[in-house]
């Protein structure tokens, strides 16, 4: 236990520093903050949009015009509601489904006053994140692939099954049961 | 609203991956804007998201990148953006808000068109590879008996219907695959009014449907 509590005082788990980060940017607009945030974010959404299939380029022009979106946006951002990395994840989707599908999907939004009875403090968030992480690199092979496929290349159920030549029932039951061990995470078991 | 089906897992980890056609989003997002069991489940769908954000090998933007941007922040083009996502009002208290935006009437103002007699139809032209249509059949009517070649998602959103997996009424979704076929018979008293969004063709069992199938355009 003293070595683990060691070992989280040399490198303490990020997420929560990001988004106390991108909470503060909403308010003071400074702009070294920024650059930190850019840092540490554009080349995640650089790789996420290259691996959408968007031509390097393009990825490069559009990571660019994401991470510029997280200024704009920054004052809507509520650390209670998600962590920063969640909150990138949802903007840099939306951006490529908007430019690689040219299709405006709908996602659900709860109004900014409505009560979530899903909020956390953002030190929670952070403990989901690290949690997260670490059950992500323990799902079984077979369910992390079908994880990969649908998350980071934006591919359908039935695309999937085509992909790696398994049926549209199995693509469903691997991403159920890789989903039902992430949501231990959240102390819920179905 | 007393929500007794929800979305698979599956469904919503593909919604949130941004995998799902606009079709299908579309009643992910209905389903969702009334089920609280859904919006948490969603949220969860979403960190999965953020968190394999953070697993991605970095990709090392161009040199000048941070520069670029920097110097676009004082500029209009960095302007804060405004908190305001446009919430059309719905016309209608049984159409979901999401819904709304491709609905300019009430459900019975809608241009219905008859399929077979008390069964009708309004197809929202989405494109994509499946379909989305409203359905709307009359109390005792029941639908072809049918299984699907991909994904069909139902959404009740007036009246009910009962198939071999039990009863669905408003706020309800069916989530099904091409491992079940089920014929949903229309079960209260008044028209039961669905949003359907397929992924591919439905398929009928019977000879005569699948003849007429063509024509009747489902």
């Amino acid at each position: 236990m003293a070595a683990v509590i060691s070992l989280f005082k040399q490198a303490p788990p990020v997420k929560e520093e990001w988004s106390a980060c991108l909470a503060g940017l909403g308010q003071s607009r400074d702009k070294s903050e920024y650059g930190r945030l850019f840092q540490h974010f554009a080349p995640r959404v650089k790789a996420y949009i290259i691996r959408m299939g968007m031509t390097p380029a393009n990825a490069e022009e559009l990571a660019q015009e994401a991470l510029l979106s997280v200024w704009r946006k920054a004052h809507m951002f509520d650390p209670a509601k998600a962590n920063a990395s969640t909150w990138i994840f949802r903007l840099a989707r939306n951006l490529c489904i908007d430019r690689l599908r040219r299709e405006k999907i709908q996602f659900y939004e709860l109004e900014a006053e409505e009560p979530d009875p899903d909020d956390h403090h953002a030190g929670e968030h952070a403990v989901l994140a690290t949690r997260m992480a670490e059950s992500i690199r323990t799902l079984p092979e077979a369910q992390a692939q079908v994880l990969y496929l649908s998350y980071y290349e934006g591919r359908s159920h039935s695309e999937i099954a085509q992909a790696i030549g398994i049926p549209l029932g199995s693509v469903k039951s691997r991403l159920r049961l890789g989903f039902e061990k992430l949501k231990q995470v959240w102390g819920e078991s179905s | 609203m007393n929500i007794r089906h929800h979305l698979d897992d599956a469904t919503l980890m593909v919604y949130a991956a941004g995998s799902l056609s606009e079709g299908m989003s579309l009643l992910v997002a209905s389903h969702i804007d009334r089920c609280a069991h859904c919006q948490q489940r969603m949220r969860q769908a979403e960190a999965v998201g953020g968190a394999l954000l953070e697993e991605l090998a970095p990709v090392a933007l161009a040199p000048d990148a941070l520069d670029q941007v920097l110097a676009l922040l004082e500029t209009n083009a960095g302007s804060p953006e405004m908190q305001t996502p446009v919430r059309v009002r719905s016309q209608d208290a049984d159409i979901p808000m999401p819904l709304a935006q491709y609905l300019n009437k009430p459900l019975d103002e809608l241009d219905w068109r008859t399929l077979v007699p008390g069964v009708r139809q309004l197809d929202l032209r989405l494109g994509g590879p499946g379909a989305t249509r409203l359905l709307r059949i009359a109390p005792g009517l029941s639908v072809p008996h049918h299984s699907h070649r991909g994904n069909e998602l139902t959404l009740i959103l007036r009246g009910s219907y009962s198939d071999e997996l039990g009863r669905f009424q408003a706020g309800d979704v069916a989530d099904l695959d091409e491992q079940i076929s089920h014929q949903p018979i229309s079960d209260s008293g008044e028209d039961c009014i669905c949003l359907i969004a397929t992924d591919a063709p439905l398929r009928f069992s019977g000879l005569m449907v699948r003849l007429v199938q063509p024509f009747i355009g489902l």
